[in-house]
C-alpha cells in the first residue's frame, strides 16, 4: 500500500486548475503559429494573431486565457495500492477545485441545479470520471471546459449500417452547424462505440491527446485525417468569420459495442484547449 | 477589406456607423457598457414599462461580457466576449432607442440584422477566448447598475485600442455568411 496525503491532492488539483487555465501545452502554441501561417483569410489571420498574443499574455501573467474558466472536468486513475491519508479522495478533489477557483481568481460558472440556476460560488462540483488501475500512483487529468464549445457538442445513436461514411458525414455536419459559436479553430473529439454515455466520455477523453498525434490504429488514424480535411473545407475559419483553418485536429477514440448499436459522440473543444495532468 | 485599423470613439454617429463595413478591423477608444443576459432582461422590462434606462444608450456600444474576477493589481479579470445570440430577443428595442454598436461573438438572428439596418447600427466580433488580451485594453471599470447581478452587473468600461472586427454592418452585410461562402470548398 502507498499512502498519499489528502493535502497534497488538494494542492495538486488547485495548481492544476490555475495552471491549466493560464498556460497551454507547448504543442498548442506551435500549432496556432502554424495555423496563422496557413490561414488564407486576412480576417482569419487577424483573429489568430490576437489568439496567439492572448495566449502569450495569459502565460506570462498567469491570468486566464479565457474568462470562461469552465466546468472542472477530471479523469482520475486511482492505483489499486493507493490509500489516501487524512481524508477522502473525492473530498480532496472537490477542495482542490474550490481553492483553485477561489484563490486563483477564476470565474465560477457552476449553478446548483440546472433549472433554478443559483451559482454554487466556488465552481464545485467538478465532473469526475474515476478509473481503478493497477499500481500505486494517482493520475489526475484536469480540463476546464467552457460552455461555448460544450454547447455545440452532439451525441447520436446510429444503426450499424451508417458505417464509416455515415459517421464522417455526421461529424462534419456537427462542426458545420456549430459555425463560429465554439470559438474556432477547434479540436474535434469523437467517441465511437461503447454505449450512450460511453461514447460521450470517449469523446471528452480524446481531447487530452496531443495535437497532431494520431490514433494508434491506422484505420482510425486515417479516418481522423479524412474528417479533418473535410472540416477545413467548410470555410468557417477562425471565430467563424471565414477561412481555411476551422479545426486544428480530430481525435477519435473507440470502444467495443453491442451488435445492434453504433453510438457516436462529438465533443467540440475551442482553441482555448486547456488541460493539464499530474501524477502523484 | 483593408489591412488598416479604423479608430472610433463612442458615442457613435450615423456617419461613423455608415463608414464601417464587414471585415473592417476597428480599434475602439472611449467608454463602452457591459451587459449580458440578466441585465438585458431588466433593460427591456424598463422599456416596456416606459421607464428610463440606467444610462443614456444613445450612440453607445454594449459589450456582451461576464469577466473573470480581477487579480490584485488588475482593474478587471479576463474579459472576452460571450455568445451573442442569447441577447437577440432583447436587442431590437435597444437599437430602437439609439444603441449603435454591440460587441460579442457568433452570429446574430434575422430580427437583429433587420433592426441594425433600420436603426443604423453595427455588430462587432471580438475574438472569443482572447480574454487576457482584451482585459489589457480595459483601463477602468465602474458599476453603473444592477450590482446584485455580480459579474452580470452593467459596467462602464474605459477602453483603449480595443480590437474588434465588423461582423454585421448597417447595409445588411454579414461576415459570417460571406466569409464562409468565400472559403467554402464543399456544397
Ligand atoms: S468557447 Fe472556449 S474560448 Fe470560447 S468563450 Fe468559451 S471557453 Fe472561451
Amino acid at each position: 500500500m502507498r499512502e498519499i496525503e489528502y493535502d497534497l491532492i488538494v494542492e495538486t488539483v488547485k495548481n492544476l486548475a490555475i495552471e491549466a487555465n493560464s498556460v497551454l501545452d507547448e504543442d498548442m502554441y506551435k500549432v496556432l503559429e502554424e495555423a496563422y501561417e496557413k490561414e488564407e483569410s486576412p480576417t482569419g489571420k487577424e483573429v489568430l494573431k490576437q489568439i496567439l498574443e492572448n495566449d502569450k499574455i495569459a502565460k506570462t501573467e498567469m491570468i486566464p486565457i479565457c474568462q470562461d474558466t469552465g466546468t472542472a472536468v477530471m479523469f482520475v486513475e486511482v492505483g489499486e495500492e493507493v490509500v489516501v491519508k487524512g481524508g477522502h479522495l473525492k473530498d480532496a478533489l472537490y477542495e482542490g477545485v474550490r481553492r483553485g477557483y477561489v484563490d486563483g481568481y477564476l470565474r465560477k460558472s457552476m449553478v446548483k441545479d440546472p433549472l433554478r440556476r443559483v451559482n454554487t460560488g466556488d465552481n464545485t462540483p467538478p465532473i469526475i470520471h474515476f478509473d481503478i488501475v493497477p499500481g500505486d500512483k494517482l493520475k489526475i487529468m484536469f480540463a476546464p471546459k467552457g460552455g461555448g464549445s460544450e454547447n455545440m457538442s452532439v451525441a447520436k445513436l446510429f444503426a450499424p449500417a451508417a458505417g464509416r461514411e455515415g459517421i464522417k458525414k455526421f461529424v462534419v455536419d456537427v462542426v458545420d452547424q456549430a459555425g463560429g459559436n465554439p470559438c474556432p479553430p477547434i479540436i474535434v473529439g469523437v467517441g465511437i462505440g461503447g454505449n450512450f454515455e460511453m461514447s460521450a466520455i470517449l469523446a471528452k477523453k480524446s481531447l487530452f491527446r496531443k495535437i497532431g498525434e494520431r490514433h494508434p490504429d491506422p484505420f482510425y488514424a486515417e479516418l481522423e485525417l479524412e474528417i479533418l480535411e473535410e472540416v477545413n473545407k467548410l470555410g468557417i475559419g477562425p471565430m467563424g468569420l471565414g477561412g481555411t483553418v476551422t479545426a486544428l485536429d480530430v481525435h477519435i477514440e473507440y470502444y467495443p459495442c453491442h451488435i445492434a448499436s453504433l453510438p457516436v459522440a462529438v465533443n467540440i473543444q475551442c482553441h482555448a484547449n486547456r488541460h493539464k495532468v499530474a501524477i502523484l | 477589406m483593408s489591412d488598416e485599423y479604423k479608430r472610433i470613439t463612442p458615442p457613435l454617429t450615423d456617419d461613423v456607423v455608415a463608414d464601417l463595413r464587414i471585415g473592417d478591423k476597428v480599434l475602439i477608444t472611449g467608454y463602452i457598457y457591459t451587459a449580458r443576459d440578466s441585465a438585458h432582461k431588466r433593460l427591456v422590462e424598463l422599456i416596456k414599462k416606459g421607464e428610463p434606462l440606467p444610462f443614456d444608450i444613445k450612440g453607445q456600444i454594449i459589450y456582451y461580457v461576464g469577466p473573470a474576477p480581477a487579480k490584485p493589481g488588475y482593474v478587471i479579470g479576463s474579459a472576452g466576449p460571450t455568445t451573442s445570440y442569447r441577447m437577440d430577443p432583447y436587442t431590437p428595442p435597444l437599437l430602437e432607442l439609439g444603441l449603435k454598436g454591440m460587441i460579442g461573438k457568433g452570429q446574430r438572428g434575422k430580427e437583429v440584422k433587420e433592426a441594425m439596418k433600420k436603426y443604423k447600427a453595427v455588430y462587432f466580433e471580438a475574438v472569443g477566448g482572447a480574454g487576457a488580451l482584451l482585459a489589457r485594453r480595459i483601463k477602468s471599470v465602474e458599476i453603473v447598475a444592477y450590482e446584485d447581478l455580480g459579474p452580470e452587473a452593467i459596467r462602464k468600461l474605459y477602453v483603449e485600442d480595443f480590437p474588434v472586427i465588423v461582423a454585421n454592418d448597417m447595409y445588411g452585410g454579414d461576415l459570417f455568411l460571406e466569409g464562409k461562402s468565400r472559403y467554402r470548398k464543399v456544397g
